[in-house]
């Protein structure tokens, strides 16, 4: 009632009239806060709702039923190669199968089970060496004078916005038997002869870290410059060592900004299909590439449903975290 | 002065790790030899590669096709995910408003493979029922850029939104504005610049995408990072550092000369609320 909030007893009085629909439909128009007529009476606020929200529920959140479904179906060699939940079985007669043997297969076969503990392994590793380099980094950004800043973060973005592909490929050169880094440390003497260092988990380390530090600085960043100057001059007012103040203040206070940065990097990084598949082990593969296998060579649909939900309920507690985190932020922001 | 010895070599150490691969890659794309990695001192530099990447039409065409697609998908994404992005943050509570907001952030951090392979058996599903989209296409591989690009355009400019209260748009209302032309005259200026830059990181998202479109493309609709990769599979090739080279030069222009645009934007805003606030 946002009509009343103007002038509650005259709008009353006039509004008991005999002209009082004509007087209530007029202060109707008269303009009350926007944000609350926008709430209580724009008939298009419902339209502008539904058109993101269409396409998401169509697009995002309905193909993740059909995968649901798909991974309790049988594999058929057809096309699609998977049978239906509901068959007609005859004599009015609706047969349900729910077929349960494709996660069955997932936690008895070897392959897929060390599969998801090796790609949460890389992940894992990767998020935290990410850290370690992103940390002093976002760090060093916050605390250059606002000029610096402006063209130290266009430096962290500018890698992201050239070819991911191409950034991948870049460390392909470097990285190979006769490649840029054992050229070099051939030739001023360090070694004798080339490191293997392709195809290796070093190899799918770096190409993680460099292909997703700045997931991790941005957030970072983001945390670290909102700090209170104040609260680290009052440490060290009272006598702490800059050490001290960095564990004790910066460390606790950039917390949901290490979280974010690292879930960043850990959620994504677990499904990785390229970095592994150019620069990985052929000998352990990660869990995308399985599921990819599964889809384009071996063309069982069912399968590689099932390893999407398995994967996606495994992820399910990291992505929920990030949502929070991510929606605090938002909120604060205010 | 031991912490800015810290934060310099933090930061030396940083930008090396993140532009001497890219570098290299520069370099080596003027290089004679076939061996990619192997400076042939005595006929480099030398622009084959170029030469060779410009008279490719399987690169040329597919980047042509990436182009049309990363334009179409940064168009529509901007425009939902403004949507989405003025709804979450403006529209108070309203019922189903976490599971938008839970759809909006989920695709942020989604495996590329669940998202690819979702799509994919969404589109065969939609083909049985209905009978669109007929086949896999550039039109499927930019509806699934759409979905997973709006997101990133819906927390852009949610957030910018969150930085403005709505007393402007509340001051329009009172002076008799009706909702539509209070977001096109008041609300849409001031989020210009976060729609923008969610339409080039859309654009960029879509033009980089591999995974999801090795799903949903079809056999004509290859994209430039598809062509790419299968040259990859089949060993390195020069020709790919010449169009990393070019992709590089290109970016760097964009950003040097887009983040100078944005900066006179800014300092002309900061002189007209000055002129305003002067008026009074």
């Amino acid at each position: 009632m946002s009509e009343d909030r103007h002038y509650p007893a005259l709008s009353a009085r006039l509004a008991s009239g005999r002209l009082g629909p004509l007087l209530t439909l007029l202060f109707r128009l008269a303009p009350p806060r926007w944000s609350e007529y926008v709430l209580t009476h724009w008939t298009g606020k419902k339209f502008v709702i539904a058109i993101p929200y269409l396409w998401l529920l169509l697009f995002f959140l309905v193909p993740f039923l059909i995968v649901f479904k798909i991974s309790f179906s049988e594999t058929r060699i057809a096309m699609p190669p998977y049978a239906p939940l509901l068959e007609w079985a005859g004599h009015q007669v609706v047969a349900i199968r729910l077929n349960l043997g494709n996660y069955a297969f997932l936690l008895t076969d070897d392959l897929y089970v060390s599969s998801y503990l090796y790609s949460v392994k890389v992940a894992a590793i990767s998020a935290f060496l990410c850290l370690l380099i992103g940390y002093p980094m976002a760090w060093a950004i916050a605390r250059s004078t606002p000029a610096w800043r402006g063209i130290f973060l266009m430096l962290v973005i500018l890698p992201f916005w050239t070819s991911f592909l191409l950034r991948v490929y870049a460390w392909i050169g470097l990285l190979k038997s006769n490649g840029v880094i054992n050229n070099v440390l051939m030739a001023i003497g360090v070694i004798d002869a080339p490191i293997t260092m392709m195809q290796t988990d070093f190899a799918v380390y770096i190409g993680i870290v460099y292909s997703y530090l700045p997931f991790m600085i941005l957030p970072l960043y983001a945390n670290l410059e909102k700090h209170d100057q104040t609260l680290l001059e009052a440490a060290a007012d009272l006598g702490a060592r800059p050490l001290t103040i960095f564990l004790r203040v910066t460390l606790p206070l950039s917390m949901p900004g290490i979280v974010a940065g690292v879930l960043l990097v850990f959620i994504p990084a677990v499904g990785e299909y390229v970095i592994p598949s150019l620069l990985g082990r052929t000998d352990q593969l990660m869990i995308g590439r399985i599921l990819a296998d599964e889809f384009f060579s071996n063309r069982d649909w069912p399968v590689a449903s099932a390893v999407a939900i398995f994967m996606l309920v495994l992820l399910m507690l990291p992505i929920m975290v990030f949502q929070r985190i991510q929606n605090r932020e938002l909120e604060a922001q205010r | 002065m031991r912490g800015r010895f810290i934060s310099g070599s933090a930061l030396f150490i940083g930008f090396a790790f993140l532009y001497v691969p890219i570098l290299s890659m520069v370099v080596f794309s003027f290089n004679n030899s076939r061996l990619v990695t192997v400076w042939d001192a005595q006929n480099s530099p030398t622009l084959k590669w170029y030469h060779a990447l410009f008279s490719n039409e399987q690169i040329l065409g597919a980047a042509w096709l990436s182009i049309k697609i990363a334009a179409m998908t940064a168009s529509v994404a901007v425009v939902l995910g403004t949507l989405a992005g003025l709804v979450l943050a403006r529209f108070g509570p309203f019922r189903g408003r976490t599971l938008l907001s839970g759809m909006t952030t989920a695709p942020l951090v989604m495996p590329e493979v669940i998202t690819g392979l979702s799509m994919l058996l969404l589109f065969i599903a939609m083909e049985q029922l209905l009978g669109w989209p007929e086949g896999r296409s550039a039109l499927t591989v930019t509806i699934a850029h759409v979905t997973f690009a709006m997101a990133y355009v819906t927390v852009i400019v949610q957030s910018q939104l969150a930085g403005f209260d709505d007393s402007l748009e509340e001051a329009a209302m009172d002076l008799g504005a009706r909702p539509a032309r209070v977001f096109f005259r008041i609300t849409l200026p001031l989020i210009l610049p976060a729609i923008a830059s969610g339409w080039l990181l859309a654009f960029t998202l879509s033009w980089d995408d591999l995974v999801i479109s090795q799903f949903v493309a079809g056999p004509g609709s290859s994209t430039l990072p598809m062509v790419i990769f299968s040259k990859m599979r089949l060993g390195v090739s020069p020709d790919v550092n010449a169009l990393a080279t070019i992709l590089v030069l290109i970016v760097a222009l964009g950003v040097v000369g887009g983040s100078l645009w944005m900066r006179r934007l800014e300092k002309r805003r900061e002189r007209e609320s000055q002129l305003a606030a002067s008026d009074l």
